[in-house]
């Protein structure tokens, strides 16, 4: 027992892998946030007169509004005078290959095992890299342009596609929604924006890769994907972030809007800094994120491998209101240390034979908090609905703490609403087993560990199902109890 | 001064007048906790759709009414007959508008090992004992409905098994409101079961006329090491009256504890059944049957804290609503660090049978311990289509075929009660509930 905490301790002391800071100058607007900075961020951006008209009655809307306090987890206060809003890697000149793009930001991503040109010849996924909040390399942009397929930059598609973001952005999350999306609405300054014409397939999985740099910049990204009708796009996003000492806020917010028939699958794989054995410093994860079904038979479907950040707060949600529509959310949830985790979704039932699946699995370790917290709700109107929801907790220690909220609000007699929900341990049998067969320890959990996980990691392209499995062995390497 | 004030100051000035019939028990040692409880109610507000606990649950109707201080009256034997059991094979306690009422009451001279008497009366003979456990476990600090009944605590049954006394007829307890608008009752209710020691309880609320009333109830449960107790809430007051109820369970090592709580009366009730292990090895079940029509709202609200290792919890609560009635279910399992063997299994399965019933629950798990087996599940839906097709392939008409099923699935929550008069009746009330025809009713519960 000694030699497996002594193990536990020597992996949880491990350091952040990728942890390392890209020395690239970087422009900064001064720290605070005032009316000023936003028109700063508007004009630096180029923007529309309504874009800056928009920011500032969310600003307003913010300055009224107070911080939520009912969520499982805890932070020190944030002070939001105290951070940089706005910050950009200097560039000379627009690119047009990656020739042009600075060494070091290329190098960075190289680090990271994900560089650009490998990316580009090996996968065929195409790469918008937001480099600190600034869009720095974009590939295939041609071949998706034939299917005229749109993927850019926020900030590009608000000059070249103003009628477009202007019509769907805040649709799904308005400004009013909560206290973080309001923030964001005022100081976005980037994120991607994605359109699929009426009846395209499109043609290869779409993929941003975040990147936390510049101390004391909050990233407040906004992305918005739009799928007419008949279409089919995967997005997928991932993140990795170096060490910092100071907390860092991300609060940013996805919409996504599907018409008739149309298909959004979004994939995240979130692992930020999650801060030292003692959660210090670490990224506080709060993001909006939220689907609208808006044409019948139409889906989102949402998959996320969680498992870094020292506080990760997010409710990935689906409003199905067309008629047949379908939500899905499935969740792998690891925290460790000292991280916590309040996540979970929200499934909005509107329309008519409505369907929505919810797997949630979640893992905590070390001294962590882990969360589940969903709300299925069954409008009047939502005949026929049908709701399944399984969340499972596994815990690792016995210092750490798992809790599941689910919220089932029915108010429909023909719905069937069903919730499953359990917590375990891995099994000193299941151990002994595996043990008994050549396996180390630690690789036995690994090995039931992605068993538990296989449900959600099935529904991940590819790629990432791979990054997503090395990821959960790195999370929870030794964690035995 | 806001309505919610004004509210609480009528009960703080009904409180002189009650301090003033105390007739020199408000000097007594016990009338601290009052006035304790009295300061703390006024601090206190009442709960709003913003508290979380109380989000589905609008007590708002509840505050629009001054209720008063009830009167005492007589009422004859023959009125509330068809409420109790056969008296001759129960203990029987009645207590009419939230007084006792000896005459109504049927206490056997001496048995064994049991005491049990009217709370002012224990406050002041078992001096000890209530000053051991009244008010104890059932904290006052947060909750206002709890701080208002300990500020008019005074009358209730007081039942005390003691070491090595297996009480072998059940005892009933009657609280039935009889004439009075408007009018509060505070019955509270201490069960102190010594080691070793088993007894069976019945808890009856009923209304004898159609006033709308309020009860406020607390009931605070003591079972020692090894001790078995049963415990049944049958709460069928008329559909224009409040009914707020708060149970606290203290279980000690080994004990056994089994809750069935029965809703069917009440426009608005909320039942919070909390279950404390205080020691190793405990057994506690909390079961719970809800059926609603009209508007009604019933919400309950469990809690059990595996505050100790190697302990089993079991819960299942089932609801049938109809019409325009909803119902709120919140079941929250705490599991603490260090409590490590323990199992906790909670279920909760609603039907809606129409348009504009409501449901909405919350299953909710906080577990600290690695070692545990944990699970909840809650379901909301219909009849099972192959059932009911089952049934009507077998010549079971559309209407009766799916009363069956309803019938066979409430009624699982009151199985295993373990007195059969109990069991029955409930059955037979079930059943006359969900089913229409007379004829069905005989030939289902026969």
């Amino acid at each position: 027992m000694s030699t497996e905490v002594n193990e536990i301790e020597e992996l949880a002391n491990r350091e952040y892998k990728y942890g390392f800071v890209t020395d690239v100058e970087t422009e900064s607007a001064p720290k605070g946030l005032n009316e000023d900075i936003i028109r700063l961020i508007s004009t630096k951006k180029e923007e529309p007169e309504w874009m800056l008209e928009w920011r500032l009655k969310a600003y307003r809307h913010w300055l009224k509004m107070t911080e939520p306090t009912w969520q499982n987890v805890n932070y020190p206060p944030i002070d939001y005078q105290d951070a940089i809003y706005y910050s950009a890697p200097k560039m000379k000149k627009v690119l047009n290959s990656l020739d042009e793009v600075d060494p070091e930001v290329l190098k960075t991503f190289e680090k990271l095992g994900i560089p650009l040109e490998e990316q580009k010849i090996l996968s065929g996924v195409a790469v918008d890299a937001v480099f600190d909040s600034v869009s720095v390399a974009t590939t295939f942009k041609a071949k998706l342009a034939e299917e005229g397929v749109i993927f850019c930059s926020m900030s590009d598609a608000i000059k070249e596609h103003p009628e477009l973001v202007k019509q769907y952005i805040g649709s799904v999350v308005p400004y009013t929604d909560n206290f973080f999306a309001a923030l964001n609405s005022a100081v976005f300054t980037d994120g991607s924006f994605v359109y699929i014409p009426k009846g395209v397939r499109c043609p290869m999985e779409l993929s941003t890769y975040f990147r936390i740099n510049a101390a004391n910049t909050g990233q407040f990204e906004r992305t918005l994907i739009i799928a007419e009708e008949g279409s089919y796009v995967s997005y997928l996003e991932g993140c990795t972030a170096p060490q910092r000492d100071e907390n860092q806020l991300h609060a940013a917010i996805v919409e996504l809007v599907t018409h008739d028939n149309a298909e959004i699958k979004y994939s995240t794989i979130q692992n930020w800094y999650a801060g030292d054995v003692n959660g210090v410093g670490g990224i506080y994860n709060f993001v909006t994120k939220r689907g609208l079904c808006k044409g019948i038979n139409s889906k989102i479907s949402w998959t996320q491998v969680e498992t870094g950040s020292s506080i990760t707060w997010k409710y990935p949600s689906c409003i199905l209101q067309g008629d047949n529509s379908i939500g899905e959310f499935y969740s792998v949830a690891v925290t460790n240390n000292k991280q916590q985790a309040d996540t979970g979704t929200k499934m909005i039932h509107l329309g008519k034979n409505t369907r929505s699946t919810i797997v949630s699995k979640g893992i905590s370790a070390g001294r962590s908090n882990n969360s589940y917290r969903g709300l299925v709700k069954i409008n009047k109107k939502a005949s026929g609905a049908r709701n399944f929801s399984q969340c499972d907790s596994l815990l690792i220690g016995d210092q750490c703490g798992a809790h599941t909220f689910p919220y089932l609000e029915v108010n429909n007699p023909t719905a069937i609403v069903e919730h499953e929900a359990t917590t375990s341990k891995i099994g000193a049998d299941q151990i002994f087993y595996l043990n008994q067969r050549g396996l180390a320890t630690e690789d036995a959990v690994n090995m039931i560990v992605n068993g538990y996980c296989k449900e959600v990691f099935n529904v991940l392209p590819m790629e990432f199902a791979v990054e997503a499995q090395k990821l959960l062995s790195v999370s929870l390497e030794g964690s035995v109890g | 001064m806001n309505s919610n004030e004004l509210l609480k100051n009528w009960y703080v000035t009904n409180f002189k007048t009650f301090e003033d019939n105390l007739n020199g028990e408000s000097k007594s040692k016990f009338h601290q906790v009052r006035k304790d409880a009295l300061s703390k109610f006024r601090e206190l507000d009442f709960p709003t759709l913003k508290d979380e606990d109380w989000r589905y649950t609008n007590i708002s109707p509840m505050l629009n009414y001054n209720f008063r201080q009830p009167a005492r009256v007589k009422i004859k034997n023959e009125q509330i007959e068809k409420f109790l059991f056969d008296k001759k094979d129960f203990i029987t306690l009645v207590f009419v508008n939230g007084y006792y009422d000896e005459t109504l009451s049927s206490i056997p001279k001496e048995v064994k090992g049991l005491t049990i008497k009217n709370l002012s009366t224990a406050i002041k003979e078992n001096f000890n004992i209530t000053e051991k456990y009244l008010a104890r476990f059932a904290l006052y600090n947060t909750n206002i409905f709890t701080a208002l009944s300990t500020a008019f605590l005074k009358e209730g049954a007081f039942i005390l098994v003691e070491k090595n006394s297996v009480i072998e007829k059940p005892i009933q307890i009657l609280y039935v409101t009889a004439t009075g608008e408007n009018v509060i009752t505070n019955p509270r209710n201490l069960f102190v079961v010594e080691e070793n020691a088993q007894v069976k309880i019945v808890e009856i609320h009923k209304s004898l006329e159609e006033n709308l009333n309020f009860t406020n109830t607390v009931t605070e449960v003591i079972v020692d090491n090894n001790a078995v107790v049963e415990h049944i809430k049958l709460q069928d007051e008329n559909l224009r009256s409040f009914h707020v109820s708060r149970l606290e369970v203290d279980l000690e090592k080994s004990s056994n504890y089994s809750s069935y709580n029965v809703s069917i009366g009440a426009a608005i009730s909320r039942n919070d059944s909390n279950a404390r292990f205080n020691d190793e090895g405990g057994e506690c079940t909390l079961n719970g049957l809800y059926l609603t029509q009209g508007e009604q709202l019933v919400d309950n609200h469990t809690m059990i804290d595996h505050a100790k290792p190697h302990c089993n919890s079991h819960e299942l609560y089932k609801g049938v609503m109809n019409d325009k009635s909803r119902a709120v279910f919140n079941g929250k399992v705490l599991v603490r660090k260090d409590a490590q063997k323990t199992n906790a299994f909670q279920e909760n399965k609603n039907i809606l049978l129409s348009e504009e019933a409501i449901v909405d629950t919350k299953p909710q798990l906080e577990i600290f311990a690695d070692d545990v087996k944990c699970s909840h599940g809650a379901t909301i839906g219909q009849l099972s289509k192959d059932a009911l097709f089952y049934l009507r392939s077998r010549g079971f008409g559309e209407e009766f075929a799916r009363t069956t099923l309803i019938y066979a699935f409430a009624s699982d929550v009151v199985h295993s009660i373990s007195i059969p008069e109990v069991r029955d009746r409930l059955e037979a009330m079930l059943a006359e509930k969900l089913l229409k025809q007379k004829e069905t009713v005989s030939l289902i519960t026969e």
